[in-house]
């Protein structure tokens, strides 16, 4: 396999080439990956992993209808381009042609020092993170990960278009747990970059914050009030079920609430979001999406109004749209409308402000089942993982045994604030935190 | 896969110094379809071929996966000095008498004599039948079925071949009223046997019937209610509630935690029993197999007995780390990843109650069926229902929109106060950890009664 993959290209053109021989069309993936994952447990260093694999997909068009297989056996590329032509008669019909030669954008997302990082660096930074974290709080046990990755994705098809690149990525993420009598309290904090480094001082820092705003336990009440979602919240609370109602796929179904909406005000005018895959050195940043098509700038929602929906180009040739570059695809399944690298457009309200802003308030900081509601219709529901009370402008405590529960768009369009704070979050999502005007809390007993 | 591979396996095992290495050579084939609306969106096949190594020595564990099995001496080689990288205190491992085995499928109906024009065929009926109830916008229908033939060989001498077949079937419906969009869903998996998703064109119809008829169901407040739960939903529950909760890994390492799951500690009533175990109540379940993926026996595990925990799920290692004997429940979702210790088919066994008992004690409540999903954080959990129905006075009554619902283990459990005698088996979707989703897994349950139970609201 290495001789192969030193040769992708050239396994990518044999395998077009065989199916070119039955088909009207086709595009085939390669796709190589290598990660070397070190993980802790209990304060201390106790895996390395490493991972080495490679695939082939091909995708073709044969009488108007597409075909598609994949392999990780790459012994066997007879096999594969028999398999996509058996399928293919039963396939969707193709409303779209592979697209040919473009002007792709320059996205650097590829720092060769990434791999260079040796285990022992990876160890010593990691153990830097436990330790720094006990220094504080002895009484937490910590346990996370450091990684780095490197793939190579190349795509050709038979209308001579494709890309080919190659993505770095360098992972760490730890989280602090507590247990005190019966009560379990679990942090974690994260970060990735593309090139070797991130900023454990800030990783360290937050988890800190986190044991020391939920040192104590505060009660509430069921009751509706203010809350405002940090960072992570904002992903599952608004940003899940709002990027499911902006699928292309969704809208052309009639089984977005935003379908037939464009241009409409969905949110509050302070609210913008936006799909990014060309921002150079984001890890999840792509020069073209997974079809071949290029990247670009992709306005969602600006301020409040519907701006667009996203289409990967199967789905635009249905609805009559033009693909936006949003096709992303694992090795093993066709390519579907996704988004890539989200910004949430900064505010300007200081996290501090709003904090202190609350009479008697929730702070969002994890969520427990967020997602496995009804989430297309807009709904959030979820268990209070970690949130903590504010009480007169100041937090109190961790809240326990609470949920919260609501409709995205309903709490989009009554924002209390947009925070000041925004930062990236990992590769693919900047965004600041936000306050809701009225959410319903659901809490067990009584307060 | 054959006596070369045998052989290959272990020569490259010869003469390397480790206190433990396994292999595991995993080949696969899968095919799926996926509709939406009446049209098949998406039909593909994939195989795949791979392995990986774990090692133990000098106190820390390596672990290496690759797709070229002619690196398999390199990759040995690799594992072992990852191993010894990490370094740590001796790590120990349960004693197992070596095993040689091999294993064949389990199959009823194998998917793979099942031409795929005749796979179209049935899933065009549901898709069409879904389509065809008034007032529903889109329906989607998700299918596949997969072979795994995995080998496995150790240091010690054990040496399995195991073969395993899954079906899988996910059909929903959607409907909407201007904004309002609402849905319903089932979930349904096999061991080996395409028999179970034929003839469900009943349950197509009742599913697109259910996702209209939410548009008019009134939300449920948020707060504290009596629920009934139907066996799917208590199956969920008693995964998420107590299931990860017994999965050792999370506890062998935190003398904290060990002390607040102490055998012999009471988690609910007299009438509550657990049990977890790949060869019960059938050894033809999803989550059931001969041999874990450290090829130590799948067995029967009593986690609860009369309320009383005395029993948990282990690996060779956590197993040996609290002294207890190793239960056959390290498991890993593919050849991509090193085992870890998870769930089989976990179960509330069966009470002595009538469901119709258990709802005709709620004056005001809710009865709860079916389920999106469910999560846990050990202590606190939630899990979803997909249909709620307000109970008065002791009978079902009107639809209600679904519930998220959400417990805490050291509570939840004792607010069990009645346990019917329906138990039945969840085959469907599958469970996450640490990366590893969806492992085919089973869950079930008998009807049950939770008071006090937190509810999120609609």
């Amino acid at each position: 396999m290495a001789t192969l993959r030193a040769n992708a290209e050239a396994v990518v053109d044999a395998v077009l080439a065989r199916a070119m021989r039955s088909a009207q069309e086709a595009e085939v993936l390669y796709v190589a990956s290598e990660s070397a994952p070190l993980h802790w447990e209990a304060n201390a260093i106790k895996g390395a992993d490493a991972s080495d694999a490679a695939g082939v997909a091909v995708r073709l068009i044969k009488d108007g209808r597409v075909g598609f297989s994949s392999t990780s056996n790459l012994d066997d590329l007879d096999g594969l381009v028999a398999a996509a032509l058996e399928t293919a008669p039963f396939g969707a019909e193709a409303r779209f042609h592979f697209p040919g030669p473009q002007a792709l954008p320059e996205v650097p997302v590829h720092d060769p020092a990434t791999a260079g990082v040796s285990l022992d660096e990876m160890a010593s930074l990691g153990q830097g993170i436990v330790d720094a974290v006990r220094a504080r709080f002895p009484e937490a046990q910590v346990e996370g990960g450091v990684s780095r990755s490197s793939s190579r994705m190349v795509l050709r098809n038979s209308a001579g278009g494709g890309v080919s690149y190659q993505r770095s990525r360098f992972g760490v993420g730890f989280g602090g747990t507590v247990i005190r009598g019966e009560d379990m309290l679990f942090t974690h904090e994260s970060d990735s970059s593309v090139h070797p480094k991130v900023d454990t001082e800030r990783i360290t820092a937050s988890i800190c914050r986190q044991l020391e705003w939920a040192r104590q336990t505060a009660p509430i009440a069921t009751k509706v009030m203010p809350v405002l979602l940090l960072e992570s919240a904002v992903a599952s609370v608004l940003l899940g079920p709002l990027l499911a109602g902006l699928n292309g796929k969704a809208v052309y179904q009639g089984t977005s609430p935003l379908a037939g909406r464009l241009g409409e005000r969905v949110a509050d005018p302070r609210f913008s979001l936006t799909d990014d895959a060309t921002i150079p050195w984001r890890s999840s940043a792509r020069p073209a999406d997974d079809e071949g098509v290029a990247s670009r700038r992709l306005p969602l929602i600006e301020a409040g109004a519907i701006a667009g929906f996203y289409y990967d180009l199967q789905t635009a040739g249905l609805a009559g749209a033009q693909s936006t570059g949003s096709g992303e695809r694992g090795l093993s399944s066709l390519p579907g409308p996704s988004t890539s690298v989200l910004v949430v457009g900064d505010g300007d309200t200081p996290l501090e402000a709003m904090i202190a802003g609350m009479d008697e308030g929730l702070i969002v900081e994890s969520l427990l089942g967020a997602g496995q509601s009804n989430i297309l219709g807009g709904d959030f529901n979820a268990n209070v993982l970690l949130g903590y009370k504010v009480e007169g402008g100041q937090v109190v405590g961790r809240v326990k045994n609470a949920m919260i529960s609501g409709n995205a768009y309903e709490a989009l369009s009554a924002l209390r604030a947009v925070g000041s704070d925004g930062r990236w979050q990992g590769g693919g999502l900047y965004t600041p935190s936000i306050a809701l005007e009225r959410v319903s809390v659901s809490a067990q007993g009584k307060a | 896969m054959d006596e070369a591979i045998r052989e290959r396996i272990q020569s490259a095992l010869k003469g390397v110094e480790a206190q433990y290495i396994e292999v595991h050579v995993e080949e696969a084939a899968s095919s799926h379809l996926r509709y939406r609306g009446r049209e098949l969106e998406e039909v593909g096949r994939s195989s795949g071929l791979g392995g990986n190594v774990r090692a133990l020595a000098g106190g820390g564990w390596g672990f290496v996966n690759f797709n070229d099995l002619t690196e398999l001496p390199a990759k040995v080689r690799q594992a072992v000095s990852q191993a010894r990288l990490v370094g740590g205190e001796r790590i120990d491992l349960a004693e197992v008498a070596p095993v040689v085995d091999h294993v064949p499928p389990v199959l009823g109906q194998d998917p793979a004599s099942v031409a795929l024009a005749d796979k179209k065929r049935l899933f065009d009926e549901y898709v069409n039948l879904m389509m065809g109830v008034n007032g529903v916008q889109n329906a989607s229908l998700g299918y596949s079925d997969g072979r795994r033939r995995m080998l496995y060989a150790n240091t010690e001498g054990s040496y399995i071949e195991q073969e395993r077949v899954d079906v899988n079937l996910r059909m929903g419906a959607q409907a909407r009223q201007g904004a309002d969009v609402q849905q319903f869903a089932v979930s349904l998996g096999s061991l080996g046997d395409y028999g179970l998703v034929q003839g469900l064109h009943e349950t197509a119809r009742e599913t697109a019937e259910k996702a209209v008829a939410l548009l008019a169901a009134p939300k449920v407040a948020g707060g504290e209610y009596t629920v009934v739960l139907d066996p799917v939903l208590a199956g969920v529950f008693i995964h998420e509630a107590f299931g990860h909760l017994s999965e050792a890994d999370h506890i062998y390492a935190e003398p904290r935690l060990q002390e607040l799951m102490k055998p012999g500690r009471r988690f609910g009533g007299e009438h509550l029993n657990v049990k977890d175990g790949a060869t019960v109540p059938r050894p033809t379940l999803r989550g059931s197999y001969l041999y874990d993926d450290e090829g130590v026996a799948g067995q029967e595990t009593d986690l609860i007995r009369d309320g009383v925990l005395v029993g948990r799920l282990h690996s060779r290692e956590t197993a040996a780390k609290l002294g207890e004997r190793p239960t056959g429940n390290a498991r890993a979702l593919n050849y991509r990843f090193a085992p870890i210790v998870r769930m089989t088919n976990t179960f509330i066994v069966p009470g002595q109650a009538s469901p119709d008992e258990l709802i005709a004690g709620v004056k005001d409540g809710l009865y709860v069926k079916s389920w999106y999903g469910g999560m846990t954080s050990m202590e606190m959990f939630t899990f979803s229902a997909g249909e709620a129905y307000r109970i008065r006075d002791g009978r079902i009554a009107e639809l209600c929109r679904p519930v998220m619902l959400s417990g805490n283990v050291f509570s939840t459990l004792h607010n069990i106060d009645a346990i019917a005698s329906d138990l039945e088996m969840n085959e469907g979707g599958g469970c996450g950890k640490a990366g590893q989703s969806p492992l085919p897994v089973s869950n079930g349950s008998p009807h049950i009664r939770i008071q006090n139970c937190l509810i999120g609201g609609a």
